[in-house]
């Protein structure tokens, strides 16, 4: 469903994405891993026109994305995006975040929403703290919030950005669990992560990225305790075993 | 000369015509250069050139020229091009024309101190430019943008006695007349003063209130 055709991505003369193929299929969790500056950020924004790229084609279900097209507010609606540093917004209250999108982009009725949005933040274990603001939220839930609202736009896929690196250790499991329910469910899901563990537990895909090239591709198994490629060997060795 | 109680209750009620004359100026003006501000800041940060260029150059231009050398302009010289107004009405569009440039910069400024991230998130839920501004960019941006637009108010309120150039009857104007009537300058100008800061202390608490209570809802 979220297809990456030769796509080249520039920042002026540096070149970031040097010629992707990939493809995720629905229902399908594909894990992208990656040393810093690999170019694992800008392969995912690309998908919902955060960033445009220079040339190739990213597809979602045959519908060409173009960043400078008016078509592209239609896509994000249904590719949603969880940031690393979450990015509520902060003068409004949990459920409203959750609440913003259907109603306010997708101009659904406020009661329906409401009722999806309570629903939403009770299955990520926030019932307690619908009214609460951001800034009274620890960082884990911050985060359950933010995926509780890209849920609540009933998007096709969902793109995450490293969603648990900015988090305390002990707020990382939450966040992972929340996650691993959605993968159970089908949810399309392209995460950037380097918790090697959970990519192996519910990734159906991994890409390992290497300097805006996909090294290694294939599946959790093969990528992550087979990998061929010695960048790949070498980087999890780096990420499994910290020194 | 009679004594001071009697002589300050003598010029008391034309400078208080005069304070209230301030006043207006001062409001309508702010309402002004508040809501044309808010359209070069927008201009500004529209991410389109055709938009961003000419408020740039309109608030460049603007702030250019000495605010008396605006009130002038357009009290005497828009006459001859047709356009007649009164030294009140001169005043409000000469104050506010020059200080939508400083409440516009401040305005940008508030929306430029936006995380990036929220624009991002906004963007991320399908949100068009308009409807981000509108609900998850200016609201933050006017709490950020607060504390120096209460100074842009507090200097604007200050600067509309330069009105006076133009004969309009507001506080710094009532106090020449009537200094120049009476010859009692020391208590004329003392009593001038203590009614600008009849507003500007208020103001300048009230202010501070607005701020704390914003630090403290965040
Ligand atoms: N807006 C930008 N302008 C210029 N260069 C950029 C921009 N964003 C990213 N880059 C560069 O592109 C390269 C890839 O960045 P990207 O953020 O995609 O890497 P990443 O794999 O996500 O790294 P990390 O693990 O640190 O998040 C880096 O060299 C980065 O410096
Ligand atoms: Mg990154």
């Amino acid at each position: 469903m979220i297809r990456f055709e030769n796509v080249h991505k520039s920042f002026g003369k540096h070149e970031v994405l040097k010629g992707i193929d990939a493809e995720v299929d629905k229902g399908q969790v594909m894990c992208l891993i990656g040393a810093s500056g690999s170019g694992k950020s800008t392969m995912l924004r690309c998908v919902n026109g955060l960033e445009d790229y220079q040339s190739g084609r990213i597809s979602i279900d045959g519908e060409t994305v173009d960043a400078h097209s008016s078509s592209i507010h239609a896509i994000r609606t249904r590719v949603a995006m969880v940031f690393q540093r979450f990015n509520l917004f902060p003068h409004m209250t949990a459920l409203q975040n959750v609440m913003e999108g259907p109603i306010h982009v997708l101009g659904e009725n406020r009661d329906e929403v409401r009722a999806r949005a309570e629903e939403h933040l009770r299955r990520v274990g926030l019932a307690e703290k619908m009214d609460f603001y951001p800034t009274a939220l620890s960082g884990g839930q911050q985060q359950r919030v933010a995926i509780a609202r890209a849920l609540a736009m009933r998007p096709d896929a969902i793109l995450l950005d490293e969603p648990t690196s900015a988090l305390d250790p002990e707020m990382v499991g939450e966040v992972l669990s929340v996650l691993r329910d959605l993968a159970q469910e089908r949810m399309t899901m392209l995460i950037v992560t380097h918790e090697i563990q959970f990519a192996r537990e519910v990734a159906d895909g991994v890409i390992f990225l290497d300097q805006g090239r996909i090294a290694e591709h294939g599946s959790a198994e093969a990528v992550l305790s087979k990998p061929t490629h010695p960048r790949t060997q070498d980087f999890l060795r780096r990420v499994t075993h910290p020194v | 000369m009679s004594p001071l109680f009697e002589r300050i209750q003598e010029y008391l009620p034309l400078l208080v015509t005069g304070l209230w004359q301030t006043v207006a100026v001062t409001l309508l003006s702010l309402v002004l250069a508040s809501a044309l501000g808010l359209v070069w800041a927008l201009m500004r940060s529209s991410g389109t050139r055709w938009l961003s260029l000419p408020a740039r150059y309109i608030v460049e231009f603007l702030r250019g020229i000495p605010i008396l050398v605006v009130l002038f302009y357009i009290y005497f010289v828009m006459p001859e091009l047709g356009l007649d107004l009164t030294a009140f009405q001169a005043g409000v569009v000469g104050l506010a024309l020059t200080y939508s440039c400083y409440i516009g910069e401040t305005f940008r400024g508030g929306i430029e101190a936006v995380d990036r991230g929220q624009v991002e998130a906004a963007k991320s839920i399908g949100m068009r430019h308009g409807k981000m501004m509108r609900r998850i960019v200016l609201p933050q941006a006017f709490r950020i943008a607060l504390p120096p637009y209460g100074n842009n108010m507090v200097m604007l309120l200050k600067d509309s006695s330069q009105v006076s150039v133009i004969s309009v009857a507001e506080l710094t104007m009532q106090g020449k007349m009537l200094a120049s009537s009476t010859f009692d300058n020391m208590t004329v100008f003392t009593m001038v003063a203590a009614l600008y800061l009849c507003l500007t202390i208020p103001l300048n608490i009230l202010m501070r209130r607005v701020e704390l209570k914003m630090g403290a809802a965040t």
